[in-house]
C-alpha cells in the first residue's frame, strides 16, 4: 500500500510539475487570470455597488448565486452532522457525576435514578473533569463579550475592510464554543440552546434567499438589490450596498449555528451532556 | 544556465505547492489512521486553496480595497495597481465550506469508532470480514 | 512582497505538514495541523490576500483545530503509523 501510494504521488507529482512549465511565471501581472474579468471587476464595483472592498461586493453582488449555495451547504453539512451523531440520551446506561461544591465530595448516580437537583451544593460535572479551572472560567467571561462585539464590527464593517459574513459568523461561533469549552457543554446548552440553533441556521439561508426573492417580487432579477432603493429610502447604488448588508446578515447566522451545533455534535458525540 | 535560474525562480513557488498537495494525497493513500486521512484531504485542499490565491497575485499590486474619499468618488480606478480578487472569493468560500465538510468526516470517524472501537483501516476491514 | 519571507515561510508550511502526517500521535497531529493552517494564514496575507488570511485565521487555525481535539477526544489518541 505504501509502495503504491508513494507510486501513484511521485508519478501524479512529476505530471503536475511538468506542466508548470506551460504556466505564467509566478505574479505576472499580464496573466490570463488577471486580464479578462477581474479588471471589470477592479474598476466598476466602487461605482456600481458602493462597496470600496472588492471581495465583498463580488461575494455577495455579482457572485451572489455562488455565496448563497455556498451557505446551503453548509446548513447542509451541519444538519448532515445532526443526522449522523445525535442519539437520544435516555438510551443505555447513563451515569452522573455530582460534586458537593463545599468539600469537594463526588457523587455518583446510576442508571438514571433520581439526582439531587433540587441541592444547591451539588454541581453537575463531567467525567473528565479538572478542577483548577478558575483563571481560564473568569478570563473567558471576560473576553466572550469583546469577542462577540469584535464579530459583530467584522459583519458590519466588511464593505470597507477585510471581513464579511463568513468571518464574523465563525468567530461568533467561536464565542459560544469558548464558552462550551471554559465551563461546560450543558451551560452553553443553556444559553443557546438545540432549537434555537437548528432555527437559526435555517433562518440564515432564508434571509439570505429571502432578500433575493424580496427582488424577484419587486419586479428585477433575482438577487439584483439595485430594485431595494424605496425601501432604504436611497439611489441605486447605495441599494446595493444594503442589500450585500443584508445578506452578509444571512450569511453570518449561518455560519455561527452550524458552527456551533457541528461543535455540540462532534465534542459530546451527539449525547448533548458532557462536552469537551 | 541562466536560463534553468530563471525559471527556477519563477516557478518555485508552483513547485512547493505541488509538494504540498502530493503530502496530503500520500496521506490520502497510503496511512492507515482515518483521521491522518482526514488530516490529509485537508492538507490537499489548503493547497489547491494556496495555488488559486496565489494566481490572483500581481506584481505591484495593492490589496483589493479601492482607496476611496467620501463625497467625491469619481477619481478613475486602474485595475493593474490591485491584485486580482477574483480568486479570494472563491476559495474564501471554499475554506468555510472545507470547515463544515471536515465536521462532517469527523462525526463519520466517530460514528466508526463507536461502532468498531478502532480508527485503523485494516482492523475494521478485518471485522467486517468476519461478519 | 519579499521571497526571503515567503520562502521561510513555505519550508515551515511543508514541514508542519509532513509532521502532522507522520507524528505518532492524533493530539499532536491535531496542534500541528492548526500551526500549518495559521502559517498557511500567514502566507496569504503576505500575497495580499487579506480577507482569505482572516477566513483561514478563524476557521482553519482556530474551529478546526477545536473540531479535531473534539473528535480526538471521544475516539482515541492512538495510532499505528
Amino acid at each position: 500500500m505504501k509502495a503504491a501510494g508513494l507510486l501513484i504521488v511521485i508519478l501524479t507529482g512529476g505530471l503536475l510539475i511538468y506542466a508548470t512549465a506551460d504556466f505564467p511565471p509566478w505574479a505576472y501581472p499580464q496573466s490570463p487570470a488577471s486580464t479578462h474579468v477581474s479588471p471589470r471587476y477592479i474598476e466598476k464595483s466602487i461605482e456600481e455597488t458602493a462597496v470600496p472592498n472588492v471581495v465583498t461586493a463580488v461575494l455577495a453582488d455579482y457572485r451572489g448565486y455562488d455565496t448563497m449555495f455556498e451557505t446551503t451547504v453548509i446548513f447542509a453539512a451541519g444538519v448532515a452532522c445532526f443526522l449522523l451523531l445525535r442519539i437520544r440520551v435516555e438510551e443505555g446506561p447513563e451515569e452522573q457525576l455530582f460534586r458537593h461544591s463545599l468539600t469537594g465530595m463526588t457523587i455518583r448516580i446510576k442508571d438514571g435514578r433520581k439526582a439531587p437537583s433540587d441541592l444547591e451544593e451539588f454541581e453537575r460535572i463531567d467525567a473528565h473533569w479538572v478542577p483548577q479551572d478558575l483563571i481560564i472560567k473568569t478570563v473567558c467571561r471576560i473576553l466572550i463579550p469583546f469577542i462577540q462585539l469584535f464579530a459583530l464590527y467584522v459583519i458590519a464593517f466588511g464593505h470597507h475592510s477585510p471581513g464579511g459574513g463568513f468571518q464574523g459568523g465563525v468567530i461568533l461561533g467561536a464565542s459560544v464554543i469558548v464558552l462550551a469549552m471554559s465551563h461546560d457543554l450543558r451551560s452553553s446548552l443553556q444559553r443557546m440552546g438545540e432549537k434555537v440553533n437548528a432555527l437559526l441556521c435555517a433562518a440564515g439561508v432564508l434571509i439570505y434567499a429571502g432578500t433575493g426573492a424580496l427582488c424577484l417580487a419587486m419586479g428585477e432579477n433575482f438577487l439584483d438589490y439595485g430594485i431595494l432603493a424605496p425601501l432604504f429610502r436611497c439611489d441605486p447604488v447605495m441599494a446595493r450596498s444594503n442589500g450585500i448588508f443584508m445578506v452578509e446578515i444571512g450569511v453570518g447566522i449561518a455560519v455561527m449555528a452550524t458552527m456551533i451545533r457541528i461543535y455540540n455534535n462532534v465534542s459530546s458525540a451527539g449525547r448533548y451532556d458532557e462536552g469537551l | 544556465m541562466t536560463q534553468l535560474l530563471s525559471e527556477i525562480l519563477t516557478k518555485y513557488n508552483y513547485w512547493i505547492y505541488i509538494t504540498l498537495m502530493m503530502i496530503g494525497l500520500y496521506a490520502m493513500i497510503a496511512k492507515n489512521n482515518l483521521v491522518k486521512k482526514i488530516v490529509g484531504m485537508n492538507i490537499f485542499q489548503t493547497a489547491i486553496i494556496l495555488f488559486y490565491v496565489s494566481i490572483g497575485s500581481k506584481k505591484g499590486g495593492t490589496i483589493p480595497i479601492i482607496k476611496h474619499d467620501h463625497g467625491a468618488a469619481s477619481h478613475v480606478v486602474h485595475a493593474a495597481e490591485y491584485i486580482n480578487p477574483l480568486p479570494h472569493v472563491l476559495m474564501l468560500t471554499a475554506i468555510v465550506v472545507s470547515v463544515a465538510t471536515l465536521g462532517v468526516a469527523l462525526a463519520l470517524a466517530i460514528k466508526i469508532y463507536h461502532r468498531y472501537q478502532s480508527l485503523e483501516e485494516d482492523e475494521i476491514l478485518a471485522q467486517i470480514r468476519e461478519k | 512582497m519579499i521571497w526571503q519571507l515567503d520562502l521561510a515561510i513555505l519550508t515551515l508550511v511543508v514541514v508542519t505538514a509532513v509532521g502532522a502526517i507522520y507524528i505518532k500521535d492524533l493530539l499532536g497531529t491535531a496542534i500541528l495541523f492548526g500551526a500549518y493552517s495559521f502559517l498557511m494564514c500567514l502566507l496569504w496575507s503576505i500575497m495580499g490576500a487579506v480577507d482569505v488570511a482572516f477566513t483561514e485565521a478563524s476557521v482553519g487555525a482556530g474551529v478546526s483545530t477545536v473540531f479535531f481535539v473534539g473528535a480526538v477526544f471521544r475516539t482515541t489518541r492512538r495510532t499505528k503509523d
